[in-house]
């Protein structure tokens, strides 16, 4: 058990015990965000919206069921670090094949715990997400290196996590090219229940997408800020501008709206958890959402807003009102979450249907 | 969808006495229930037979009824109001069960009565079993293999199919009551048989046993639009087999995957809907199989539950409040959080915390049973505690308990398992007990290995690790020489595996304040988090805490004038809701004088831990450590005027002393009084200072002492603990070897040293008995000018012998004289003065031969508070508050607080609620020790018809025809005469052993039966028989020989069984032959509260 130090921009300082990966030179940073749900702490762990950001859990008790296979989002971690009160010793799970603890450290993931998680969570809602650092480096060090943390705006984090090469899952009657700004494998469930999946880099140009005929074009979650995107809002631009069915979720729900010419702003802590109220406007019915956004979008031309956060307001959903194109901000496949919103999929099976 | 504009008058059902499975979590709930109704400018009449609950104050409901919950009662009582609804969500089952009964005859369709929260269709899904059991698999979720039974032999043929071990489980039961295992098909016939008993509609579930698999809760809300939340999920440390109640549980669940968790919520959802339950909160169950993840629903309970208390509090979510406001037909998105105040309820509360709930159980009261916990609830009450980890919160509720435990073993009584050996401890730990978390703390300590134990236990080998570390902690802590020894990190990491300083204290042998002391040397000391449902992803605007150890302390300065009140944690036999009514009344009342109130208490079923019944509320354990840790964040601003320590019986008074010692102010009576009338010595001077007779009597430490005080007094002599309540292992000795055996039982280790109760210090107690008696409580308010207000005296019914708090009582007295009366007022005001009492003292008196003997003083609430305060309309606990805070009973006289009280119109009779239905082995005859659970109160004209009215409230109906067996001791066969006389006057056949058959034959009382001994091979048949041939209507059995095995204990146990009223004194049989003789004459007339006030006040002087 070695003392680790946390240090955030502001200078704020915490005092935990270092968990997972040792970083180079004992020091890891990264975007701090917390996140409010209370199970799913893997899921979280390997989503790749997460690059940039050390996910600090709200919820004291991590890794009480340890990990396992099929309840990876992404091949690896998406975020830079853990910040946990307590990480489990034993594992108790019938589903699990190994620790928590070991997992990080197997996949270079360095985290800290022991921390008053409630405390950070509260500074950071008052003061917003910030840069942070932390390791067992001297406090001297890890403040310099907050101090130099970038940050997540206006930085293209897609571009590390995005796959090089295209490839397909699934064998559903419909064809679907998705984008991958960072996608999620519970997305690639629920599109594979009725589509062949071609998975495609985010920076494959709108022409090579649509020479491949698809009945829709998926824009998936993704990592950072919209606004660094410029090549990917182009491609979705043309994308629309095609007639194809359209579905975006997250960082795709953003650049769709981005590139139908909304503007996209950041949260001042985003929304991270698995209990956000969200209302469909369509009949007023409340869905139990799972949410990771820091960026959102507002004032989308051509569009009619059919999701609204019911704790701040925020648009949660929009959809064209002249073709065939929708999106949300929150996360319909769950993973980890509710399930209050999966429907969306089947909507989005409809609409390729519906304009075949 | 907005209020429902449609109705306007609501009846709410309350849930009545407090009984195992279902305590006051159904005050919580009903009270908010009025209050939000009241809120919303409905009319509400509410019905409840318990006075002791906050929801029957006059004020929460515009026309209460303190009735027999009974569906006659409750006819005449929607015929008199025309309700425009029913809402029988909030009352636990009692309320639901009264609903079905009220629409399968048709009530509420001939009155046009709607039944909102949940329809009768879903509750009679839901409720029955089978009806359950096939929804579930319609919507294609797994229920453990079974089949249903009607009789004993259907059972049989049932379980050969679903094979063995089998669970039995009645429908339409509470708790569990009737339900057990059988591993072979003889054990099956006999639980058969009582499970068949059990259930209302005699239908049993057999069914396949998954005992060992994980067991788990969702509360679940619905809203009329078909929006659905998850409030909480609670996972139960003891597995399957365990009832839930009964159950220590954990919040939310710890060891299930979120892909789990979401299948389970999936089905939760699916199940609300398939039932149908339109709005409010249900508590659905599920087994999870550890091996591979298989899961199945175990019930649904369509209403409000104790699980939903727990939840609320848990959680910080209000259910029962937003349970009554969709009942009105709001939606869950148009009811605001109160906690953040701006964003809605339609969301699922994120903790950042644990919570572990831990059972309290009264074995050691109730002799003949054993401490085997299984499928029926046995607890009788429940501490809960928040902490950031899982070992924080279990050692803070083991602490909450008040069982004499500092937390997980760690302190004196830990010893109690050290001779044991290894296999023995495993064998023991192994069957589920009151005890097993410290079998599972010795054998992890003694080095047995995880896997090991949940091999023999089935606990999830994650708790036991959880558990373990406290147990390395442990071992760490024990290194160091002493308090100095440690640094700040060493401390923390003490501090946050929950270890209290008494336990260090301990281990280190030094005194508690020592390692205070050097803890707060180096800087760690409790912070204070809050409960504010989204894990601090939102500002809270309610000041609900807990207290962790970690680096940010969020309570807000306040500069106000505030109040410590201190509750009374978990509910026991003897100390129950009565003390928390006294506890509320007091925050309300300190509210309304201007006063910022800060509650402090550990038991979740409560009104007072509801968030908004003080200004703050610390959920901390009552325990010196963590009350002080309060009383220091408290004074860091505004100006603290005192701590109430005398409204939350036992468990506050207990830290008066210390507190005061620490240099805070006590409102109120003072220690150093509170410590003269708990000590013999000092207590005897005072009465003989004051001439005021008492029983002869001497302490003893030891049996040579003991016989030489009864050799001053003589016997029958009264044996007794000093510094207990509930008369806690109280006897009666009628020779030296009953005495021996008593000083013997109470000189042991046991539960009573766990109580604190036996001790050099706290000597025995030895008094003559005064046979014959008539016994007095007199509730009084003393303030600083000597001002006395003598809030009731009520005569009690049994005669003194039976404790207090089982004996059934009247106000006004129904035949002591005037004099008497007088004579009993003024001892009350002397003692009162003698004490200097501020606020509330309780006095109890036996009267012989018209002659006035003190038993006892209680300078502090008493449990007959809100039974008098409902009977007169005096709010006794809020003056008495009121008054500890300085003000005097002219002043509240002139502010109207304090209305003469009401006399005449009405006599209000209180009756004991006894638990022997649950423990059938238990003997029901009543003594010296108290074993109620709860109380109901009959109110009407006459003495007879009140006390018919609380025995038809107690369930037990008096019949106006029939039989009346007879079987008396001799010194009470001359005043049996009378009353058998009465009873044959009133149309009754006589039948009674043969001593007393002879006796009354020769009195000339016509006796038809002459009973044989029982079981006395004569082939004729004897008391039992007749019982359960239904032959007897009345039993009035009075003690001959003590104990289960003699002839009145079979008989005693036969009535439990088959549920016939039975008498065991004398007195009782004379007030029930009353009750009968005026019940069969008058037509059952029901009032409300308010007019028996009301008109009251019209006679005054
Ligand atoms: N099939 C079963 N096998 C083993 N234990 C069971 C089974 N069904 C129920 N139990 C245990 O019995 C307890 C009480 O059952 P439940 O259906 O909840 O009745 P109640 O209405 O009294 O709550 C449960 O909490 C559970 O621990
Ligand atoms: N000297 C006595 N003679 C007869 N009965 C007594 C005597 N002392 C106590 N009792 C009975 O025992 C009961 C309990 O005694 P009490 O002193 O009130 O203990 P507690 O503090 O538990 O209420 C009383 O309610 C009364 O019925
Ligand atoms: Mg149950
Ligand atoms: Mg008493």
């Amino acid at each position: 058990m070695s003392l680790s130090l946390l240090l955030l921009a502001d200078g704020t300082l915490f005092e935990g015990e270092a968990i997972g990966a040792g970083p180079p030179g004992g020091v890891a940073g990264g975007e701090v965000v917390f996140s409010t749900a209370m199970s799913g702490y893997q899921e979280i762990i390997t989503d790749p919206s997460y690059a940039g950001q050390v996910v600090a859990f709200t919820y004291p008790h991590i890794g009480n069921y340890g990990v396992n296979p099929a309840d990876m989002e992404s091949a690896r971690p998406g975020c830079r670090g853990v910040v946990v009160r307590d990480l489990a010793r034993l594992r108790s799970s019938w589903r699990s094949n190994e620790d928590l603890g070991a997992f990080l450290v197997r996949t270079g993931t360095p985290g800290i715990a022991g921390i008053d998680t409630r405390r950070l969570t509260r500074h950071i809602r008052q003061a917003g997400a910030m840069p942070c650092a932390f390791g067992t480096a001297d406090e001297a060090t890890l403040r310099a290196a907050a101090a130099a943390e970038p940050g997540t705006a206006g930085i293209d984090l897609v571009a590390g996590v995005s796959t090089t090469e295209p490839y397909t899952v699934g064998d559903g009657p419909l064809r679907v090219v998705a984008y991958d700004y960072g996608i999620k494998a519970t997305i690639l469930r629920h599109l594979s229940v009725f589509a062949t999946v071609e998975v495609v880099p985010a920076s494959m140009p709108a022409e090579e997408v649509l020479a491949r005929q698809p009945d829709g074009v998926f824009l998936s979650n993704g990592p950072g800020d919209p606004d660094t995107l410029g090549y990917a809002v182009d491609a979705v631009r043309h994308v629309l501008e095609s007639g194809v069915p359209t579905f975006g979720i997250c960082l795709g729900h953003q650049l769709l709206g981005a590139a139908l010419g909304g503007t996209t702003y950041k949260l001042a802590f985003g929304h991270h958890g698995g209990n956000h109220p969200v209302r469909r406007l369509r009949d007023g019915a409340v869905e139990i959402t799972s949410q990771n956004h820091s960026f959102a979008v507002v004032d989308v031309p051509g569009t009619e807003v059919t999701h609204v956060n019911l704790n701040d307001g925020v648009v949660e959903g929009i959809r064209c009102t002249d073709r065939p194109a929708f999106g949300v901000q929150h996360h319909p496949e769950a993973g980890p979450g509710p399930h209050d919103a999966s429907y969306l999929f089947g909507d989005f099976a409809d609409l390729m249907l519906g304009s075949r | 969808m907005p209020k429902r504009t449609d109705i306007h008058k609501v009846l709410v059902l309350g849930s009545g006495p407090i009984v195992i499975g279902q305590a006051c979590e159904f005050d919580y709930s009903g009270t908010q229930a009025c209050r939000v109704l009241k809120e919303e400018g409905f009319t509400v009449v509410l019905a409840n037979s318990n006075p002791a609950t906050i929801m029957t104050d006059p004020e929460f409901a515009h026309r209460t009824y303190i009735e027999p919950l009974t569906r006659d009662v409750l006819a005449a009582i929607i015929e008199r109001e025309r309700p425009d609804a029913v809402l029988p969500t909030l009352g636990g089952q009692t309320a639901l069960n009264l609903a079905m009964e009220l629409v399968e005859d048709g009530v509420l369709e001939r009155f046009g009565v709607e039944l909102i929260g949940a329809k009768a269709l879903a509750i009679r899904t839901a409720e029955d079993r089978e009806l359950f059991k096939a929804a579930m698999v319609e919507i294609g979720l797994q229920v453990p293999a079974s089949g249903f039974a009607h009789t004993v032999a259907e059972a049989l043929v049932v379980a050969e199919e679903v094979g063995y071990p089998i669970i039995v489980r009645p429908s339409f039961i509470l708790g569990g009551k009737g339900t057990g295992m059988a591993a072979d098909a003889d054990e099956l016939a006999r639980l058969a048989g009582e499970g068949l008993a059990a259930s209302p509609i005699s239908e049993i579930l057999v069914e396949r046993s998954i005992a060992g698999w994980k067991e788990y809760e969702l509360e679940v809300m619905r809203d009329l639009a078909d929006n659905c939340v998850v409030v909480c999920s609670i996972e139960n440390v003891d597995p399957m087999g365990v009832h839930t109640g009964d159950s220590i549980t954990v919040a939310p669940a710890q060891t299930l995957t979120d892909v789990e968790y979401q299948h389970m919520r999936d089905a939760a959802f699916a199940c609300i809907r398939r039932i149908g339950v339109e709005t409010g909160g249900s508590n659905i169950q599920f087994a999870v199989n550890p091996e591979n993840g298989d899961m199945v629903v175990i019930e649904m309970n369509p209403r409000v539950s104790r699980s939903s208390a727990l939840s609320s509090k848990a959680t910080g979510f209000p259910i029962a409040k937003i349970a009554a406001k969709l009942a009105v037909g709001y939606t869950l998105d148009e009811i605001t959080n109160d906690i953040t105040g701006v964003t809605p309820a339609s969301f699922e509360p994120a903790i950042d915390y644990v919570v572990t709930k831990v059972p309290r159980w009264a074995f050691e009261k109730l002799p003949g049973t054993t401490d085997v916990l299984g499928t029926r609830m046995q607890s009788v009450g429940e501490a809960m505690a928040i902490g950031r980890t899982f070992p924080e919160s279990l050692q803070k509720a083991l602490a909450s308990l008040e069982h004499g435990r500092a937390g997980l073993a760690c302190d004196p009584a830990e010893a109690a398992l050290d001779e044991m050996g290894d296999d023995e401890l495993l064998r023991r730990a192994a069957i589920a007990t009151p005890d097993r978390p410290f079998h599972l703390e010795a054998l992890l300590r003694r080095g047995v290995s995880v896997e090991r134990l949940a091999e023999a236990t089935r606990v999830d080998p994650w708790f036991l690790d959880q558990i373990s570390l406290i147990v390395e902690e442990r071992a760490v802590l024990a290194g160091f020489a002493g308090p100095a020894a440690l640094d700040r990190a060493q401390w923390r990491r003490a501090k946050r595996l929950g270890f209290a300083d008494a336990q260090l204290a301990w281990l280190w042998s030094v005194p508690e304040a020592e390692v205070r002391a050097a803890r707060g040397d180096c800087g760690v000391t409790a912070t204070f988090k809050t409960v504010d449902t989204c894990a601090a992803e939102f500002a809270a605007l309610t000041p609900y805490h807990y207290s962790p150890y970690e680096d940010e302390d969020e309570v807000q300065p306040s500069e106000r004038r505030k109040v410590v009140i201190l509750g009374s944690g978990p509910n026991r036999i003897g100390q129950g809701i009565e003390f928390d009514y006294c506890c509320v009344h007091a925050s309300f009342a300190l509210a309304d004088a201007g006063f910022e109130t800060v509650m402090v208490n550990c038991n979740p079923e409560t009104v007072s831990t509801d968030y908004d019944t003080s200004d703050r509320l610390y959920f901390e354990p009552l325990s010196f450590e963590h009350v002080l840790n309060v009383l220091e964040a408290e004074s860091r601003s505004g100006e603290l005027v005192g701590v109430v320590v005398s409204l939350g019986g036992q468990t506050p008074l207990k830290l008066a002393q210390a507190i005061e010692d620490a240099g805070y102010p006590i409102l109120g009576t003072s220690p150093a009084s509170i410590d003269a009338a708990e000590d013999r010595e000092l207590w005897s001077s005072l009465c003989t200072r004051l001439a005021i007779p008492q029983p002869a009597g001497g302490t003893a430490a030891t049996a040579e002492e003991a016989l030489a005080v009864v050799g001053r007094i003589g016997y029958p002599a009264l044996v007794r603990p000093s510094y207990v309540l509930g008369g806690r292992a109280m006897s009666i000795v009628y020779d030296d070897d009953g005495l021996l055996a008593a000083m013997e039982e109470l000189s042991r280790f046991g539960s009573l040293g766990r109580e604190g109760g036996l001790s050099a210090s706290r000597p025995v107690l030895i008094d003559r008995f005064l046979e014959g008696a008539i016994e007095v409580d007199v509730d009084a308010v003393r303030d600083a000018t000597g001002d006395l207000l003598i809030g009731g005296v009520m005569e009690h019914v049994e005669e003194a012998g039976v404790h207090s708090g089982d004996s059934a009582c009247a106000l006004p007295p129904y035949d002591l004289t005037h004099q008497v009366i007088a004579v009993l007022e003024q001892h009350t005001a002397a003692i009162a003065e003698a004490l200097d009492v501020r606020g509330l003292v309780n006095v109890q008196y036996a009267v012989q031969d018209g002659q006035v003997f003190v038993i006892e003083a209680n300078p502090r609430a008493s449990r007959t508070v809100p039974f008098v305060a409902k009977a007169t309309g005096v709010p006794l606990a809020k003056v008495a508050a009121r008054v500890m805070a300085g003000a005097t009973l002219a002043e509240l006289r002139v502010e109207g607080l304090l209305r003469p009280p009401v006399t005449g119109g009405h006599v209000s009779v209180k009756e004991a609620v006894l638990p022997f239905d649950r423990f059938p082995d238990v003997d029901t005859l009543l003594g010296p020790e108290m074993r109620s659970t709860g109380e109901v109160m009959g109110i009407d004209a006459t003495f007879g018809l009140a006390f018919a009215k609380s025995q038809l409230a107690a369930g037990d109906r008096l019949p106006s025809e029939g039989c009346v067996f007879f079987s008396l001791a001799d010194q009470d066969k001359q005043a049996g005469l009378g009353v058998a006389v009465r009873f044959v006057e009133l149309g009754f056949s006589i039948a009674a052993t043969s001593g007393t058959a002879a006796f009354l034959d020769e009195a000339g009382v016509p006796v038809k039966i002459v009973v044989a001994k029982v079981g006395d091979g004569t082939g004729q048949p004897d008391a039992v028989d007749l019982i359960a041939q239904g032959e007897v209507q009345v039993v009035v059995n009075t003690p001959r020989g003590r104990g289960s095995r003699s002839d009145g204990g079979h008989i005693r146990k036969a009535c439990t069984i088959h549920g016939v009223v039975c008498l065991t004194t004398v007195a009782a049989a004379r007030a029930a032959a009353a009750g009968i003789a005026e019940w069969g004459r008058t037509t059952l007339a029901v009032r409300t509260l308010q007019e028996h006030h009301a008109d009251g006040q019209g006679t005054l002087l």
